[in-house]
């Protein structure tokens, strides 16, 4: 398995800020990013197989407004 | 004649408001604009020692609002241009002394006779940034290459959007070409897509600011530092003109070389 210090530090970075800034920007604290994933996976599985795995949010600022943007990949596709 | 306020901030402390302030002042005053730069940092004044002018306070802005004397008498001249003039802090008051209605009515009052007031801000997200946020016509958020620094850089844009000063802009401070090429800082495309707000200027890491802010002249005056350049090319731009941005340059054997033996 590749080890994490082979990822360039500015990466990391990166992915931190971005993680930190999902939650800065919806004004949730990680508990309740993680609460309303789950709640979301859990009704959209009532209808889709949802891959659980795969899943990620992001907040993004674009012209006039500011969205959350969630990826649910389904299962079996590619 | 009506001017345009500008505030430079930041949330997060040290990553470069004061000197950037200064140096946007002077470069603008270098341009021949009349200029007005505000220390909004009651408490905590410093851009009177970075612009070299800290012998001259008589009065201060806390003076001005509480009419201890006439906003003229505030203004301190700057030695090396006419139209550049500094309103400082009071340094034994706190930022309740002035409110956001009196800063408004004070920067309203200078852009009549100005072409740009430039307010510096102090650091945080209470009363002295919405003191100096108030009454601005444009806001420019300096932020450096690490990840707390672009957090508060986006929290302020929020902020910023939520008092109604819509598409701010940003300085990039501090970067390093050598860090960024090997992987070691994040580049400006990646903190300008993670902002999502448009760049005004790249200042590259210039062992020469600490040296200007020893003599307290802002380093726009040096027309060979790297970081002056930056700066002179951001007055530019807020003054309209379209300046492409300066290429970083790596501070490699040649570079240093050429700088040993004075070639640049």
């Amino acid at each position: 398995m590749k080890s994490d210090d082979d990822k360039k530090s500015k990466s990391v970075a990166k992915e931190r800020l971005q993680f930190v800034l999902v939650q800065d920007r919806v004004k949730l604290t990680p508990d309740e990013m993680d609460a309303m994933r789950d709640e979301l996976i859990e009704v959209l599985s009532k209808y889709i197989d949802v891959d659980s795995q795969k899943i990620e949010m992001d907040v993004k600022r674009e012209d006039d407004m500011t969205a959350l943007v969630a990826n649910f990949p389904l299962k079996g596709s590619k | 004649m009506a001017g345009k306020t500008i505030v430079i901030t930041s949330g997060k402390g040290g990553v470069g408001k004061t000197t950037s302030s200064a140096n946007i002042g002077t470069a603008l005053a270098m341009q021949g604009n009349k200029v007005c730069l505000i220390d909004a940092d009651i408490g905590l004044r410093n851009l009177d020692v970075v612009m070299g002018l800290e012998n001259r306070i008589v009065y201060d802005i806390v003076d001005v609002v509480e009419n201890n004397c006439r906003l003229e008498q505030a203004m301190i001249r700057d030695k090396r241009y006419d139209g550049l003039y500094l309103l400082p802090a009071a340094q034994t008051r706190d930022k309740t002394s002035v409110t956001p209605f009196q800063m408004k009515e004070l920067v309203d009052e200078l852009k009549e006779e100005m072409d740009y007031v430039v307010v510096d801000s102090p650091a945080g997200i209470e009363q002295g940034f919405k003191n100096a946020i108030a009454g601005a016509d444009r806001a420019i958020i300096v932020t450096t290459p690490e990840i707390s620094a672009v957090r508060d850089a986006d929290r302020i844009i929020g902020l910023l959007e939520a008092e109604g000063l819509r598409d701010p802009e940003v300085i990039i401070n501090r970067i390093r070409a050598d860090m960024v090429e090997r992987g070691d800082m994040m580049g400006i495309d990646d903190m300008i897509e993670i902002l999502a707000i448009d760049l005004i200027g790249i200042v590259p890491e210039d062992e020469g600011i600490v040296v200007s802010t020893n003599k307290g002249e802002p380093i726009a005056l040096n027309d060979k530092a790297k970081a002056g350049q930056a700066y002179r090319n951001i007055a530019r731009r807020i003054m309209g003109e379209d300046l492409p941005m300066m290429p970083l340059e790596k501070d490699n054997f040649i570079t240093r070389f050429k700088k040993l033996v004075g070639l640049s």
